[in-house]
């Protein structure tokens, strides 16, 4: 250990790992963006909306199930299923009806959809700052990296991550779903001339996107003060980690997520006051070498 | 089987297909014959649902399909092989055949792969990765896996070398003797004759001759200023 502490000091080490329980709040809500933008071809704005829903919800259900560990787990398995509830009915009502206009009317669309969404949260949960307890048995510090104590609960964000990444892989790449829904994101009209019905599946990939910013909004509760206007900040960081990573790659979403939160993380020790220009910083950088993103966009 | 009644088809507000009407019978191989930009492709589409006709019917096996989603005709029993191939660029030779909907089950990939055995040996390559007559053969492949029982096949010939082509016309009457009935639309007029026996030839969105291919083949005059040769 000592060795490693003489090349990067712990103090950087820990930094490091802040930057990775980031990244994994970055990642799960870009990745369901990036796949509806992939698939679907919806930049959603709205996708931002869903997240701070979740986060919501998740203040909730844990208030009703008692505010311990209970309202926790009960919060991260019910909330991003009610905020997949949302999406379906969205997807239903309003989107399937949509997927052949332009981008701009889509875009206009969409941001029209988080306004809106944004008052749906304004008129249930009114404007007051919500919190969502860390649950008890994450609560407390590890001491890592020569005593730096380091959360708990971020700890718990640095498994779940993975565990997200590998799900997303598997159904991607092995279930029948994920197999049509990377067809469709090329060419979604041959997929309906061999027999399947495109709308159902591009419902189904909605609302796993959305599930996405759900299961987001759930994780970051307890690290932050639940607000109307989370979903600004969070849809500008996530649309520029996808545009960085690559339209449409779920991988790029990974891997943008990756630079955005450990530029953050690290940015703050470099230049403590200044420290948020970084992850801007990073995605100029790399859009100046690569203005398609660092992988193969689907674009 | 198929009856296509007078159908008028537009792209936007171009008009490109002028009543054209054409019947193809069960187990029959017909032709659709014509020049580039004649109007195979666009017939094809407007029987797929694709494009769907403005005006006309379109029937099959007695049902009225006109104006119905492709998905629900390829569960019909229509296969589709489109004339720019369009296989699923991303996914592997075997998740293309998997991912189509089974309607029934009179075919399977170790059917498809028995009638295609190259296909068998690079099952695990990514499509976009194929020759031309590879993804030929996979987007045959991928129409068969709905067991059809009418297949739309747009110049399957298209730009393939002449060793291939020669494959695939076997490959082709091998489908016809398994009682699949098909409509071919080709350029390559001497390639198609050798499979159909009846044909219809189109030029500028209008049917301009039908009829036997011994019938096509005493027709000097439609031979030269439609088809070229």
């Amino acid at each position: 250990m000592d060795i490693l502490y003489a090349i990067i000091p712990p103090r950087v080490l820990s930094q490091i790992l802040v930057g990775l329980s980031r990244t994994t709040i970055l990642f799960i809500v870009s990745s369901g963006l990036s796949l509806i933008l992939g698939v679907l071809r919806i930049p959603n704005i709205a996708h931002g909306s869903l997240y701070m829903i979740g986060a919501f919800m998740a203040y909730s259900l844990s208030i009703f199930f008692g505010g311990g560990d209970l309202g926790f787990w009960m919060a991260l398995i019910g909330a991003p299923l009610g905020v997949a509830i949302v999406s379906l009915v969205a997807e239903r009502g309003l989107f399937q009806y949509l997927y052949e206009r332009e981008h701009l009317m889509l875009l206009l669309l969409t941001f029209a959809f988080s306004l809106v969404f944004g008052d749906l949260v304004k008129i249930v949960w009114g404007t007051e700052y919500k919190s969502v307890p860390v649950p008890q048995m994450f609560q407390g510090f590890v001491n890592l990296f020569g005593g730096l104590p380091f959360p708990l609960y971020n700890l718990f964000l640095l498994i779940v991550g993975p565990i997200v990444a590998v799900a997303l892989w598997f159904i991607v790449n092995k279930t029948k779903i994920g197999k049509i829904a990377r067809a469709a994101a090329v060419d979604r009209e041959m997929v309906g001339a061999v027999g399947i019905n495109v709308s159902w599946v591009f419902a189904i990939v909605f609302v796993i996107g959305c599930l996405l910013a759900g299961l987001g909004g759930v994780l970051v509760a307890p690290t932050v003060s639940v607000t109307l206007g989370m979903d600004h900040t969070l849809i500008m960081e996530a649309f520029l980690i996808v545009i960085m990573g690559g339209l449409g790659n779920i991988w790029g979403a990974l891997l943008g997520a990756l630079i955005f939160g450990l530029a953050q993380s690290l940015g703050i020790l470099i230049w403590s006051q200044f420290g948020i220009i970084f992850p801007y910083a990073a995605v100029i950088i790399v859009l100046l070498f690569r203005p398609t993103g660092l992988l193969r966009a689907t674009w | 089987m198929l009856d296509v009644k007078g159908i008028h088809t537009y792209y936007g507000l171009s008009h490109i297909l002028f009543d054209v009407s054409l019947t193809v019978s069960k187990g029959e191989v017909v032709g659709l014959l014509g020049r580039n930009g004649a109007g195979k492709s666009t017939t094809m589409r407007s029987i797929m649902g694709l494009t769907p006709p403005k005006e006309g019917s379109i029937s099959f096996n007695g049902d009225n399909i006109t104006g119905q989603k492709p998905y629900l005709l390829f569960r019909k029993g229509i296969g589709y092989v489109p004339d720019d191939r369009r296989v699923f660029a991303d996914l592997s030779v075997d998740d293309n055949l998997e991912i189509v909907h089974n309607r029934k089950t009179d075919w399977n990939k170790e059917r498809v792969y028995e009638l295609f055995p190259a296909l068998s040996e690079i099952k695990t390559r990514r499509a976009g990765n194929l020759s031309g007559g590879e993804q030929q053969m996979l987007t045959i492949a991928r129409a068969l896996m709905g067991s059809p029982e009418l297949l739309l096949l747009d110049e399957p010939t298209e730009g393939l070398a002449p060793l291939i082509v020669r494959d695939l016309e076997e490959q082709i009457l091998k489908l016809k003797d398994a009682g699949i009935s098909i409509l071919l639309s080709e350029q390559n007029v001497r390639s198609a004759l050798k499979m159909i026996s009846r044909a219809y030839v189109i030029d500028n969105g209008s049917i301009r001759f039908a009829g036997t291919v011994s019938e096509l083949e005493a027709n000097d005059e439609v031979k030269k200023k439609y088809l070229m040769v």
